[in-house]
């Protein structure tokens, strides 16, 4: 049974591996809800696995992951509904316009009035005036602006965001930050190649390399050299 | 799960009408088959046993390709996450996947089959009309539900076409079969005899045996 006190995010031990390739061993952090976990890395490092990892997505083969509570992957049913992923694909079909898309998604979410819900975070997101066109005919910055939309359509307590901001321009960073940025009290994980300006979110720090945990301090701690290591 | 059905159902019908990538193929590959075969076969018109091997062989080709393209979408476009991410049982996506591709070959055979009657079938197709869509929705029910099967296999592998064919064929013999061979009397060149009703009780014996079996293994193949 979940407790209030519970991290929102705790891992012990956790590992992957794709065939007989190791890409993720022995990750052990506990993140508080309402915090920011930042993690660092180069490519490869693990980052996108450990998210989908997060997300349900992918099941640990090591360790123990529990999120907002429940052990993953035997209750991931609990939590699906409660996580919001932004990952590397925007999870949109391209034949489909933004509008239809968020209403699938809002309708396999069973959001409440759904209708208006989808028209506020099109509006939120700026989206509104191309929301009738198909995906397949909007650039990469409006298709992850939809992504966004995707991601917190249900309002979720916990944001996984994997490389948020890409493809994305100052204004609609700007744009955006009120729904993923920190001022919403969302627990949130993301990943970041940034250093200051993921130090600048973050609340705790891990920072990947070849698969392993080089790095995992209070945000305060840690300095951008220390983050630029990681990629020497 | 009834909502998670209906909304994956009614993307799904949305994608293949802005698409329309599976059912005009199918439409298409049915009639030129009926074409061939009118001419390979050298003959005006067929009656009886070969008429209906023609119809159903012809038919189930058709099906592959709808099987094939029956996951592309969600696999290349996120469509697989997007559902998992959600909270809903994943046998949802199993259920509206083979209620579409069922849908999708009724569609088909609204055409491919008055199509058969024209090119290749000597008897008059109205006789046999009422015992034939019986017919037809019974074995479209087994290609649906074991075509949505293999489909959700096969997606996960490299090499997605030879894979869907080398498995469905195999299994869809049973369906083919009995769809055949109970369409066999109805299209015999003195008039309609009756409906085969053993035929019949074997394919829908077959449709509940697969659609049990993909029940039960359906959220495995999704998983990790």
């Amino acid at each position: 049974m979940p407790d209030a006190t519970d991290p929102a995010v705790s891992l012990r031990g956790v590992g992957r591996r794709y065939g007989e390739r190791v890409v993720l061993r022995d990750v052990t952090l506990d993140l508080a809800a309402g915090q920011t976990l930042v993690i660092f890395g180069p490519n490869g490092a693990g980052k996108t696995t450990l998210v989908r990892m997060l997300a349900t997505l992918l099941r640990a083969h090591a360790g123990e992951v529990r999120v907002l509570g429940s052990a993953l992957p035997d209750e991931g049913y609990a939590v699906r509904g409660r996580i919001g992923f932004l990952g590397h694909e925007p999870l949109l079909y391209r034949e489909l316009s933004g509008r239809e898309n968020l209403r699938f998604h809002a309708r396999l979410h069973r959001v409440a009035q759904a209708a208006g819900r989808v028209e506020a975070v099109l509006e939120a997101v700026g989206m509104q005036g191309r929301a009738a066109d198909p995906v397949a005919e909007l650039s990469r910055g409006m298709v992850q602006r939809l992504a966004v939309a995707r991601a917190v359509l249900h309002e979720p307590e916990l944001l996984l965001l994997d490389e948020p901001l890409a493809n994305l321009d100052p204004a609609a960073v700007a744009l955006l930050g009120p729904l993923i940025g920190a001022g919403g009290g969302r627990t949130r994980v993301l990943t970041s190649h940034d250093p200051a300006a993921g130090l600048a979110e973050a609340d705790l720090v891990l920072g990947l390399k070849g698969g392993r945990a080089r790095l995992l301090a209070p945000a305060a701690e840690v300095s951008t050299d220390q983050v630029a290591e990681l990629y020497a | 799960m009834k909502s998670a059905v209906a909304a994956l159902l009614s993307k799904e019908l949305a994608l293949e009408l802005r698409t329309r990538e599976s059912v005009p193929a199918m439409v298409m590959f049915s009639i030129t088959t009926y074409v061939l075969f009118h001419f390979g076969l050298d003959r005006d018109t067929i009656d009886g046993d070969l008429a209906s091997g023609v119809l159903w062989v012809t038919l189930l080709f058709a099906a592959m390709l709808g099987i094939n393209r029956l996951f592309v979408a969600e696999h290349e476009q996120g469509g697989f996450d997007g559902f998992l991410l959600a909270p809903v049982d994943r046998t949802a996506m199993f259920v509206a996947k083979a209620i579409a591709l069922f849908a999708f070959l009724c569609a088909v055979e609204l055409v491919a089959v008055p199509a058969f009657a024209l090119l290749l079938l000597g008897p008059p197709l109205g006789q046999a009309l009422p015992g034939l869509i019986v017919v037809l929705l019974a074995a479209n029910a087994g290609v649906a539900v074991v075509g949505t099967l293999v489909a959700a296999l096969a997606i996960q592998t490299r090499a997605r076409e030879l894979m869907v064919a080398l498995l469905a064929l195999p299994l869809l013999v049973p369906v083919v079969l009995g769809a055949a061979r109970a369409t066999a009397p109805l299209l015999h060149q003195g008039g309609a005899a009756a409906l085969p009703v053993d035929w019949l009780g074997l394919l829908a014996l077959y449709d509940l045996l697969f659609a049990l079996i993909a029940y039960a293994i359906f959220d495995f193949l999704l998983e990790d």
